[in-house]
């Protein structure tokens, strides 16, 4: 069968991707080729503001050439199709080339609507569209840049306009958006929460002009000025527009195929225009009566036209979804089913709050049974929920409005994936129902949402379904009797809290005691370390006591580094030190040539130290006055702090004082994850203090205790716990917090995770903390008091110890050192040679 | 670096021409790893108090070729005694040398014997 695909975008390819896909598809049987008229393969339209941020169109493709060859698809990739006749069956390219087809797929998609306006072909005025669009964008705004000029407007608050925006903004320039309704995305929102939405917009220094009318551009070669009709004007340097598209069906016209009243090809359910032969899917398709400028019809649309090809039955869906959710301008915006209510026939129930910027809407049926459309600003966290319930009908909840307010009595019961049918559909953009997600998951055995969304695509478009491909996997793992809880390994068969709690009920003292009366095999290096922690934070026993059952880097008390030497951190409390001690650090890195470096959390790390030589090291720094600074462990690192009021003329309070009090307070002290504070002495925070673990901040009226921030890969706040407090409740509150932490959270789990996962989050933790509504508050307390008692610097048990001194050789059976290590030179200093 | 991973081949109980004895009982770590030298090789060596049983693997790791698996925590999963290096926690058996966490080359195992409290890791070169 002779294919031909007109118009290589989104939609023409994921017909492309749909029909080799299909387990059947032999190359012998189909001839496929696929004109483009753009010089590149298919790309992602969707994400083309992301071009501005990185200018690398290729990450933006969708498959690269290769991909097309080695499916068996001729792609022609700059060549436009011209003219199609329909009796003779055949297509002409620009270049007069003549192509004969059995069957033929229009997929042109669509023009930017330019309206026409005065002085619309200035220079400076562009659309957006294409990559090509972009690049012009771009060099245009550098030229205007250069004169000092960076004024640029974008006509069209919808949804492309709202992407052009973003584009303009990243390109550096003062950005305006003109929108001709009285509200922005006057297609998804109402006036409520279109307002929610520019106001937030507004906030990143946009200015939203709504209910503008552009009479016409002024400029003599460059566009300099706008004019509207309502006798106001605009002074730009350059213009964007973006307000609407419209079907590139010009050549399915000319060719007489029927078009819809307002432009687009017309189809059918099964796509196939008015010659039998001829489908058209994507932008430039008319379906019962519309157009449709999202990908998820169009992809729909493309199934379906691949479906026939196969001789199968499928059609598309009385109403197209044209449910949404977008990050504009970094503010989630979601949309679905009958959002507006134009003819008032639901009952709506409206949550906004103009503080934070959040307006939810959903519409119930006027019987109150079903959910009938909705809107999300600010906050769109609900969305791949509501649309579920949506679409499949489901019931609601008791009280409708915990759709949007979540519940208030703690069941949460709506929020639950294994509610839902097998035929909801999870990923629009795949079309993937929940029932082809669990059967990977029960009858492939995958079980990471990686394997789930390589093997079912699901998750593979926009990535919004993703959160929702995670709740279904737990819940298909947990019913399957995995992951039911967290255990610690195959040699306990406990969380670690519940190991916590056993260990000091039954008072096991030891390793092989824990094994031997409630493990079973003889363990490893997950569940080692955790009973040393739990050992640590009993007994403040230090790592030198059972050091087998100690992570690598804890057995050896340094941090083992790329090529197997290790680094040196001495506690630095405060960050406060000494001219006689930084020459001490400055002395032994020289006589061991050791690479030097200032850490993140204010010390100093030496870097490059061997195994042999670690005691030396150690002993030189602690006749100094040093101690350990437990880089290598699960345990306080730092307590950073700004310079607070003894020297600076802003502060509250004298910072430096209090993190060397509380960093002295808790070192040596291990808990489940690495854990960080900072003391800041006024509300400027030079500290970081709110992206520690712990962090208090000193304000007018005394310290402010903030919790469960941290930095790395997933950035948390943290989130203000008590306020007003003097040192010594402060230092109460911490107490109890740590050793309640240490007590619950699960093993590596930090701070803000375990917030995260904590059932009532920050107000229940404040009730126990604060309030102690469990009575915990003084055992918390005393259990604390007793590890910071009996703290001993565990490199100082070291140096003294022969027996652990020995540890450190390299060989057992021969004072040699390890001549494999082989350093290069970086800048004055040296680092490991690089890893082949 | 490949030629250094080249030096090391495992060596059946069956197939040792020499056993070398590299210290006795005491120098050893109980339930960890400590390094043998022995002409160039480097040999980790380990001995599972709780069990009673010795295992002897190269040093280096074949992940990035550091020298560091006698450092790496040890036990067992599903019965096979194994080593987890402390650079990446790959974790190998030491049975069989096989990589038990990734596609990376299985490591040379080496027979050890313990007679009057002294250890004996075997070799055939």
């Amino acid at each position: 069968m002779k294919i031909i695909v007109v118009g290589n975008g989104m939609v023409g390819y994921k017909f492309c991707e749909k029909l080799v896909s299909k387990t059947t598809y032999k190359k012998e049987n189909f001839e496929v080729t696929v004109f483009g008229e753009e010089i590149r393969p298919a790309y992602d339209r969707v994400h083309l503001s992301e071009y501005f941020l990185n200018q690398d169109a290729r990450s933006l493709e969708l498959a690269d050439q290769n991909w097309y060859a080695e499916n068996g698809i001729d792609l022609r990739l700059g060549e436009l199709i011209k003219k199609i006749d329909i009796h003779n069956k055949t297509v002409e390219s620009h270049k007069s080339e003549i192509y004969t087809f059995d069957k033929l797929i229009i997929a042109t998609g669509s023009y930017p609507f330019v309206p026409v306006i005065d002085g619309v072909d200035k220079k400076g005025i562009f659309v957006y569209r294409t990559i090509e669009d972009l690049d012009q964008m771009i060099s245009f705004s550098e030229k205007i840049k250069a004169k000092g000029k960076n004024k640029a407007v974008v006509i069209g608050g919808g949804l492309l306009g709202l992407e052009a925006a973003k584009a303009v903004k990243d390109l550096g320039l003062e950005t305006h958006i003109v929108e001709f309704a009285p509200v922005l995305m006057a297609r998804q929102l109402d006036a409520r929460g279109g307002d929610i939405l520019k106001s937030k917009i507004e906030d990143l220094g946009i200015v939203v002009h709504t209910s503008k009318n552009t009479k016409c551009f002024a400029g003599e070669q460059d566009v300099e000025k706008m004019h509207f009709t309502d006798g106001s004007e605009l002074d730009v340097d350059m213009v964007v527009i973006s307000a609407g598209i419209k079907a590139r069906d010009e050549v399915a016209s000319a060719a007489g195929l029927e078009l819809g009243p307002r432009g687009g090809v017309l189809v059918d359910e099964k796509m196939q225009t008015s010659h039998p032969d001829i489908y058209a899917i994507g932008e430039v398709a008319n379906f019962l009566g519309f157009t449709y400028g999202l990908v998820a019809p169009g992809y729909e649309m493309a199934e379906v036209v691949v479906a026939q090809l196969y001789g199968e039955n499928k059609s598309m869906l009385e109403s197209p979804d044209m449910s949404t959710k977008l990050k504009l301008l970094g503010v989630d915006v979601a949309s679905f089913g009958d959002a507006i209510d134009i003819h008032h026939e639901h009952t709506p129930i409206i949550f906004e709050n103009r503080h934070e910027k959040i307006y939810k809407r959903v519409n119930i049926s006027a019987d109150g049974t079903k959910l009938m459309g909705g809107i999300l600003v600010g906050d769109a966290a609900e969305y791949n929920m509501l649309l579920q319930i949506y679409k499949n009908g489901m019931p609601l909840p008791k009280n409708p409005e915990d759709l949007i307010l979540g519940s208030r009595n703690g069941d949460g019961g709506h929020n639950d994936v294994s509610a839902l049918p097998d035929t909801a559909v999870i990923c629009s953009c795949e079309n993937v129902n929940k029932g082809k997600i669990c059967c990977v998951i029960t009858d492939d055995g995958l079980d990471t949402y990686k394997a789930i969304s390589k093997q079912t695509k699901a998750g593979t478009g926009c990535g919004g379904c993703k959160p929702m491909v995670q709740n279904i996997l737990e819940s298909e793992l947990k019913k399957m009797g995995r992951v039911v809880k967290n255990t610690i390994c195959e040699h306990f068969q406990y969380t670690r809290a519940e190991l916590y709690d056993i260990v000091k009920i039954k008072g096991i003292t030891d390793y092989d005691e824990a094994l031997n009366t409630i493990g079973m095999g003889h363990g490893c290096e997950s569940c080692k370390p955790v009973l040393a922690s739990i050992f640590a934070s009993l007994f403040m026993e230090t790592a030198n006591k059972q050091p087998a059952i100690q992570d690598s880097n804890d057995r050896f008390l340094a941090n083992i580094q790329r090529n197997g030497t290790y680094s040196v951190v001495p506690r630095i409390p405060g960050g406060e030190i000494t001219p006689e001690k930084l020459i001490v650090i400055g002395e032994v890195a020289k006589e061991y040539n050791l690479y030097t470096k200032i850490t993140g959390g204010q010390r100093i790390d030496l870097f490059g130290a061997q195994l042999n030589d670690l005691p030396a090291i150690w002993e030189k720094l602690i006749i100094a006055g040093f101690e350990s600074g437990h880089a290598y462990g699960k345990a306080l690192r730092t307590v950073k702090s700004c310079v607070g009021s003894t020297w600076c003329r802003f502060g509250m309070n004298d910072s430096v004082s209090l993190a060397v009090k509380i960093e002295n307070r808790y070192k040596g002290l291990r808990a489940p994850h690495k854990l960080k504070g900072g003391v800041s002495g006024c509300i400027r925070e030079c500290a970081e203090a709110r992206g520690k673990d712990f962090g208090i901040i000193a304000v007018e009226g005394g310290l402010n205790l903030y919790v469960c921030g941290n930095g790395g890969a997933d950035p948390k706040h943290a989130i203000l716990l008590a306020s007003g407090l003097d040192e010594e409740t402060c230092i109460k509150y911490l107490d109890r917090f740590l050793m309640f932490y240490i007590q619950t959270a699960g093993p590596l789990i930090r701070t803000a995770p375990w917030l995260e996962k904590m059932e009532g989050g920050i107000e229940y933790l404040k009730s126990v903390v604060v309030d102690d509504t469990l009575g915990i508050g003084a055992e918390l307390e005393s259990q604390m008091e007793k590890l910071v008692s009996d703290y001993a610097c565990e490199w100082k048990e070291a140096i003294e110890n022969d027996s652990i001194r020995k540890r450190y050789k390299h060989f057992v059976n021969s004072e040699d050192r390890d001549e494999n290590i082989v350093f290069v030179p970086l800048r004055e200093m040296k680092m490991p040679e690089p890893w082949k | 670096m490949q030629n250094v991973l080249d030096n090391y081949e495992s060596v059946m109980e069956e197939q040792v021409t020499y056993w070398y004895p590299c210290g006795y009982v005491d120098d050893f770590p109980e339930n960890a790893g400590a390094c043998v030298k022995y002409k160039h090789a480097q040999i980790a060596v380990f001995y599972f108090a709780r069990m009673g049983k010795w295992y002897a693997c190269q040093n280096l790791c074949p992940h990035k070729v550091e020298m560091v698996l006698s450092r790496g925590m040890i036990g067992d999963a599903t019965g096979i005694a194994k080593v987890a290096c402390p650079m990446h926690k790959h974790n190998f058996s030491l049975e069989d040398g096989a990589c038990l966490t990734a596609e990376l080359p299985a490591i040379a195992t080496y027979p050890v014997r313990v007679e009057n409290q002294q250890v004996f890791v075997g070799f055939n070169f």
